[in-house]
Order: C-alpha cells, then structure tokens, then sequence
C-alpha cells in the first residue's frame, strides 16, 4: 500500500520512467542489502583477509562461505514462515519441530543395525520429515479448523515441543556417528556446503510454486482477508492448513542441519529463539506480518543478513553473545521502517525540506 | 381486596441451590477445581501431600513466577502480549549481581534493577502506542535487548554474597502450626492483592479491560488508551524486575541463561487461569491459581519419583491446549 503511494507520484515529475538507479533505490530490498555490504565493509577493516576464498580439497572455504553455510537452518525456518505469515499466522512451535525432527533422526540412527549406513541417514531423516509432518498437520488444525489464533495454537506445541523431544531422546544428548548425516551440515557438493544448497533448492522449489503457479497469489489473497477469499472460491481452509504443515517440514530440515553440525541432538538448547531469528529474517525481507504480502527473496536476503551479523561482531571484538543487543536494534530499525506512523512522520518531515525546492522549480 | 400477595420468599437454602456463579468467573472456578482436583489426587496418590508445607513450599519455589503472571495479566488483559519478561528476569539478576560486586549499597541495587525493568517496559509500550509496531514485535526486540544486555554485563554466573540479600532469602516467617515461608512469597502475593485491587477498583483497571475488550470503542468513548497502553507495559515491565529480584534471591547468583522461556510459563499460567487471550476477560486471581497449578504439575512429578522431568512440559503443553479449545468453543458460542 505504502509502496505505490510512494511510487504513484514519480511520473509527474517528469521522468517519464524510472532508470535503473530509481528502480533501485526504490527496491524493498535495497536497506537489507546495504546493510550486509555495510557489516562486509567493516568486516574487511577489522581483518583485512575476511572475504579471501580458498580451495581446498575441491571445496571452498572463507568466512563468506561460512556465512552462507550457517544461513542454512535460519533461511529455512524463515522460508516456511514467509508462506505462514503471508497467510496473516505466525508460527512458534517452529524451534520445538526443529529439536523434535533432530531428535527423531539422532535416535533412529544410533538405533539402526548399521549405524554408519547412508540408508541409516536416508530412513532417520524420512521418519523425522515425516514426524514433522504430523506436527505441522496439527498446527494447521488448531489454526484452520478449530480456528484459533495462530500464535496461541502454535503456542501449545511450542510449550509441550520440547518435553517430546526429550521424551524422544529420553533427556540424553544423543550422538549418532554417521557420515552421510554429518555431510548435511559440512559437506559439499560442487565446492558448495550442502547444507546452503539444501536451503537454496527449497527456496527455489517454492519461488516455482509459488510465483509461476497461482498459489502465491491465493496464499496473499488468504492473508487480505479470510473471509472474502473463501467467497471468492478459494479453499482458504486447505492453503492455511498446507502452510503449517510446509512451515513444520521446512523446520524439521533446519533441525536436521543443526543436529549434523554438532553429530549431536540436545533437545532443550537445539534451535532455541530459531523461530524469533526467522521472523525476524522474515520481517527485514519486507514481508508484512500482517499478511497478504510475501517475499521470498527478501527472506533469503535477510536470513543471510543474519548469518553476516552472527559473523561480524566476534570478528570485530565484541563478545559474540552480544549479538542478542544487536538484533534488537535490527527488529526496531525495520519495524520503524516498515510502521507507516513513523514512515508518515518521516515523510511529513521530508516534505517540509523539500517545499523550498518544489517552489523553485 | 388486599393488595399484599404473597411473594415467595427464597430461603437460604434456595438461594444455595439455584446459585451459579457469573459466567465470567467460570473459567476461574474451573481452574480452582482443578487446582483442588490435583492437590486431593495428590493426597490419595502420594504420603505427605496434602501437608500444608508441600503447599507453601510450593508459593515459595513459584513466588517469581507469581509476580511474572501478575504483570502478564494486565497486558493480555489489554490485549497484547509481552515475550520479554524472561529476559529481563535474566538482566534483573545480573544487574543486582553486578552493582553488589560492585559494591553498592542493597537497597540502591533493587531500585535500579526495578528502574531498568520498568523503564524497559514503558519503552516497549511507547513503541507498540506511538508507532504501531505489533506487541509481539516489539516485546520480541525487548526480549533480544534484556538478553543481550545480560551478556554484555557478563557471561559467566556471578553469585551474590551481599549480607542483606542473602539475610532476606534465608529469613523465615514461623507460622502457626510450626509451618514457615519467606519473605519472598509475601511479597507475591502483595502484588497479587494490589494488582487485584487496581483492576477490580480503579478507573486504569477498568480501561484495561475496555481497551482489551474493544481498543476503537475505548478510544471513542473517550478513555485514556494512550496510558493504558503504554501502562500495562510499564506494569510488566516492574513485574518482571520484581520477579528478577526474588528470582535473585531464590538462586542467590546473576546468570545470563537465567529463566530461558520462562515467558512461556507466565503466558501458559494466565491462560489457564482463564484469561482470554484476545483481551477483555479474566482476573488476576486466575493467574495466580495457574502459576499454582503449573506448580503442583511439578510437586506431582518429584514425588512421583519415576516420571522424568520433561513430562511437566507435555502436561503443561496439553492443559495449555484444554483451556485454549475451551475458551475458542465458549467464545464462538456466544458470537
């Protein structure tokens, strides 16, 4: 909305259309994408070598393709959160799947006759997607159905999430040693950690889906307005419903990365805030928690933002655990910048510098 | 013709008879049931569970929990929501460890820890006010900012050693009976009287459940939803320092993994003492009753001795779920 008000006026001016330079600076995406270049830039002072890549082995390696590579589990908790807040819901049962799904898998591992087997991996991570599933299932019942508000239905889970976990892993840290799994979060595949390709490919997958299929646009119609799309025609009920359920398998991967970084599961500390990191990496994307609206190259922009912060403050001497401070600011500085009281007052304020020159001209 | 006709008089046990509580104390009296339900299978399960002391042992374990619900009420209560009260539970104690290593008199100390909590709090309610920034947003930026200040005083666990502090957590009040409690749960249930007091009899009490009830009628009929609004907040906030203390003085030490998700508690004890989560609906009794209910789930599980730990989040989760389809089926009823 804010948007075309702001663009509506610019032909007047006389520019009869926007160069490139104005398509840019108008893009959603250009403060988030500014910002990484900001955090690199500050980077490369504190440590000269920071984006030196080197091959090694056939892979590459660099502080840039760690950022990519730990951006994996945010970017796909956030993806799945995009097509749920789209839809005007929130989910936050996401990091209780998350330990679940790693959960599930950790001990179906160390269970299997061999535990070293690639099919050891293959069938632990099928059960836990599958298990995800289920929960997303239940989810997008208490939501859909039942009709509950979504951030007291996921609630639920989100409480009771981690005691199933635990229940699962029986309060042990399970270590399942298995190299195909382990190869999820530090493997790579054309120089490229999985883990990053694996979040790509699901972000790719759904960017088809969604946009060069009518779901997209029947997902952001469920978001303006429930009711009027169920008249409409729209099965408002089914399409809420399938984002829960892809919000929870899109949480169980996270976990299963997170749980091959570590060859660990423990279920009270796995994934924990990961939902509040990916709304957060939602809500720079520019995707209105309001609903109606999504982008999904604005979340991969702002997961990977993120990943860049989580990276750049230990290597500029602050302690890493400040980066809680930081992504404060960060949540305050976008919903600033997205709140259209603050963005009006800006503008009014704008205007009132700009009138000299308008006259003059 | 006598005009006196006569008017059936109800006899006590009449009125006894047909009462039935308002419809807006049932979800209280529910939980109350359920409160009592638990403790007497308690008694029948278990040897020594109906002793009043398992009973005041369990006010004092849950005494920050109590006051962290209370502050949690006003807002839901408004209809909002507040994630960060967890973490500034974590700063509360680590300001109060820091500036007592430091060398700051007590007293001085706990006014800070209460300043910084209220101030917190009364920024967060600015935010979501004045700039329309959704309650869960900008709660979730407060719960990012306690923590990380947290971190930034300190990463390791800094034990309090202060005479006063440690003199107010070990002091014992001897009640009749040879029955004793501290000076932590009085002040509990302090605030859980005078929070009852200022919703029940104050005119900011009521504009709080008018502003929950409906926030644009509040707003028409004139009342003050710009200070109610920045208030509860405000109110959390001081709650939530105050827990901090006691929750300082219960584990004697400043940690920054302090009270992880104890936000969750607080939201899960309001709502099973029945308040709703749209806003409008509920009492500060409620929250009491389920931050006790959230407690016995515990005392059931270490008497028990063969469930494990993890079970009083399932059990939580799962009371969660009842109350929450109760509330959407009674409310959809009536609508």
């Amino acid at each position: 909305m804010t948007d075309t008000l702001d663009r509506a006026p610019a032909p007047e001016r006389g520019a009869a259309r926007p160069g490139l330079a104005g398509r840019l600076l108008g893009h959603q995406l250009l403060w988030p994408v500014l910002a990484i270049i900001v955090m690199l830039v500050i980077d490369v002072i504190a440590n000269p070598s920071f984006l030196d890549v080197r091959i090694q082995d056939g892979h590459l390696y660099g502080n840039v393709i760690d950022i990519a590579r730990n951006s994996a589990p945010v970017m796909l908790v956030a993806l799945g959160m995009t097509l749920v807040i789209a839809t005007r819901g929130i989910d936050l049962s996401v990091g209780a799947v998350a330990a679940i799904a790693a959960a599930v898998a950790c001990t179906r591992i160390v269970e299997s006759a061999d535990e070293g087997a690639a099919s050891a991996t293959i069938l632990a991570s099928t059960t836990a997607l599958a298990v995800c599933v289920l929960l997303g299932v239940w989810n997008g019942f208490l939501v859909s159905v039942l009709g509950i508000q979504p951030i007291i239905a996921t609630l639920v889970l989100m409480v009771a999430g981690r005691g199933l976990a635990m229940l699962i892993t029986d309060g042990q840290i399970t270590t399942p040693t298995n190299d195909t799994f382990s190869n999820l979060a530090s493997g790579f595949v054309l120089g490229l950690p999985i883990a990053f390709l694996i979040a790509l490919g699901m972000v790719a997958l759904t960017a088809v889906l969604t946009r060069r299929t009518a779901l997209g646009m029947l997902i952001e119609a469920v978001g303006i307005n429930p009711d009027a799309s169920r008249l409409a025609g729209v099965r408002a009920r089914t399409i809420t419903w399938t984002v829960y359920v892809f919000g929870a398998v899109c949480a169980g991967l996270a976990g299963l990365i997170i749980a091959a970084n570590t060859n660990s599961v423990n279920a009270n500390s796995l994934g924990l805030w990961i939902e509040l990191d990916a709304i957060l990496a939602v809500v720079i994307g520019g995707t209105a928690l309001t609903g109606g609206r999504f982008s999904l190259a604005g979340t991969v922009v702002g997961a990977l933002l993120i990943a860049t912060l989580v990276r750049t403050i230990p290597s500029i001497g602050i302690p890493s655990e400040a980066n809680y401070l930081f992504k404060a600011f960060v949540v305050i500085l976008v919903c600033l910048l997205q709140s259209p009281r603050a963005r009006a007052a800006l503008r009014v304020r704008g205007r009132r510098g700009a009138q000299p020159k308008a006259v003059a001209a | 013709m006598s005009a006196t006709i006569a008017v059936p008089n109800p006899s006590v046990w009449d009125r006894v008879r047909t009462y039935s509580p308002s419809r807006r104390y049932l979800p209280v009296v529910a939980t109350f049931a359920l409160f009592i339900g638990m403790f007497g299978a308690g008694g029948i399960r278990y040897e020594g569970f109906t002793d009043p002391q398992v009973f005041l042992s369990l006010l004092l374990d849950n005494s920050f929990l109590i006051v962290l619900a209370v502050g949690m009420t006003f807002v839901i209560l408004s209809g909002g929501i507040d994630l960060s009260v967890g973490s500034v539970v974590a700063l509360s104690t680590m300001i109060a460890a820091k500036t007592l290593e430091m060398g700051w008199s007590p007293y001085l100390s706990m006014v800070t820890v209460l300043v910084v909590g209220t101030l917190l709090g009364t920024l967060m309610g600015l935010l979501i006010h004045y700039l329309d920034i959704q309650p869960f947003i900008a709660t979730l930026a407060g719960l990012f900012l306690a923590r990380g200040l947290t971190y930034l005083i300190s990463t390791e666990s800094i034990p309090i050693t202060d005479a006063t502090f440690t003199e107010l957590a070990f002091a014992s009040i001897t009640l009749p009976g040879g029955y004793y409690t501290t000076w932590t749960v009085v002040v509990a249930l302090a605030t859980v009287v005078v929070a009852a007091a200022v919703l029940a009899r104050t005119r900011f009490g009521r504009t709080v459940y008018a502003v929950g009830g409906n926030e644009a009628s509040a707003m028409l009929m004139g009342l003050r939803v710009a200070a109610v609004k920045v208030g509860v907040y405000a109110i959390s906030g001081f709650c939530a320092a105050l827990g901090g203390l006691l929750f300082g003085l219960y584990t004697l030490s400043g940690y920054s993994l302090h009270a992880v998700g104890m936000e969750l508690d607080a939201i899960a004890a309001v709502v099973i003492g029945g308040t709703l989560l749209t806003g409008g609906r509920g009492f500060v009794v409620g929250s009491l009753l389920g931050v006790l209910v959230l407690g016995t789930i515990q005392t059931f599980i270490s008497f028990d001795g063969t469930l494990n730990s993890w079970w009083t989040r399932i059990v939580i989760g799962a009371l969660l779920l009842v109350f929450v389809v109760v509330q959407r089926l009674m409310t959809r009823r009536q609508t």
